[in-house]
């Protein structure tokens, strides 16, 4: 797996360390949607501030894999999209509507906090 | 100093090398970072193209050079199926595959100059240039 994800409490937090390719990016988004189920997540982030470009195949996947944890009863924040990399985006036509975004890991937290709150919780406590 | 890059396309994991030659090119040039970022995604889509319809191809960039003004050329061709019917493919949205049929309008919009050149049974060849902006001070 090239992208750990690290379980902190109720939220799984994936890490980008590396540029992605299709199959590392639809790797990483069974892997996710796998542990949110094992490990009960409430919310997920995906931190792609070390990704180069976010091309149309990485905006679909990241868009699907927020889809799939909030069929999986958890919410999703993309966080640390990177100045030239949104340009790019919208200048390609790439949006994330639907799709929760944040400056970086630690905004990114705070919004999960903020979508998550009032959820009923999985783990039972 | 290399001008000119080839990088042939078969597998999906070539898109990401072509695109970091591409970028690693246009650096030479003295590209700004969104401009960088633009040329990679450009060549990013281009190459999956490839690998989505034609299943092999190649990428050639090249450093050019036309009236005083420099920039990074970019050719992606295959002997793939060919596009029926290109104004079709050019509009947002359309798709035969399983895409968001952004690919080829979006890939216009974000470099300076387009041009496809299909047959169908013998192939597709998409050029694009992106110009070095002369003006220092340019930004995004």
């Amino acid at each position: 797996m090239k992208v750990p994800i690290l379980k902190q409490g109720d939220y799984l937090i994936a890490s980008v360390q590396s540029v992605l390719s299709d199959s590392d990016l639809s790797l990483l988004r069974d892997e996710i949607a796998e542990r949110v189920g094992r490990y009960r997540s409430r919310g997920v982030i995906i931190d792609v501030t070390a990704l180069d470009v976010i091309d149309s195949y990485a905006a679909r996947t990241l868009k699907n894999i927020a889809q799939i944890t909030k069929l999986r009863g958890a919410e999703t924040v993309i966080a640390g999209i990177q100045p030239e990399v949104a340009f790019s985006m919208v200048q390609l036509g790439l949006t994330l509507d639907g799709v929760a975004t944040a400056l970086d890991l630690e905004e990114g937290l705070i919004c999960l906090d903020k979508l998550t709150k009032g959820m009923i919780n999985k783990n039972g406590g | 100093m290399a001008d000119e890059v080839t990088v042939n396309i078969r597998l999906e994991s070539a898109i990401v090398y072509a695109r970091q030659k591409g970028r690693e090119l246009a650096a030479e040039l003295g590209f700004s970072q969104s401009e960088l970022t633009i040329i990679a995604t450009a060549i990013s889509e281009l190459a999956r193209n490839i690998v989505d319809y034609a299943g092999n191809g190649q990428i050639i960039m090249q450093l050019i050079e036309k009236d005083g003004q420099k920039g990074i050329m970019i050719k992606a061709q295959d002997n793939g199926p060919g596009i029926p019917d290109i104004e079709l493919a050019m509009q947002d949205g359309y798709s035969t595959g399983n895409s968001l049929g952004l690919g080829l309008p979006g890939t216009k919009r974000l470099m300076d100059e387009f041009e496809i050149d299909s047959k169908v049974g013998q192939g597709t060849t998409v050029t694009v240039i992106k110009w070095k902006r002369n003006d220092i001070n340019f930004k995004i």
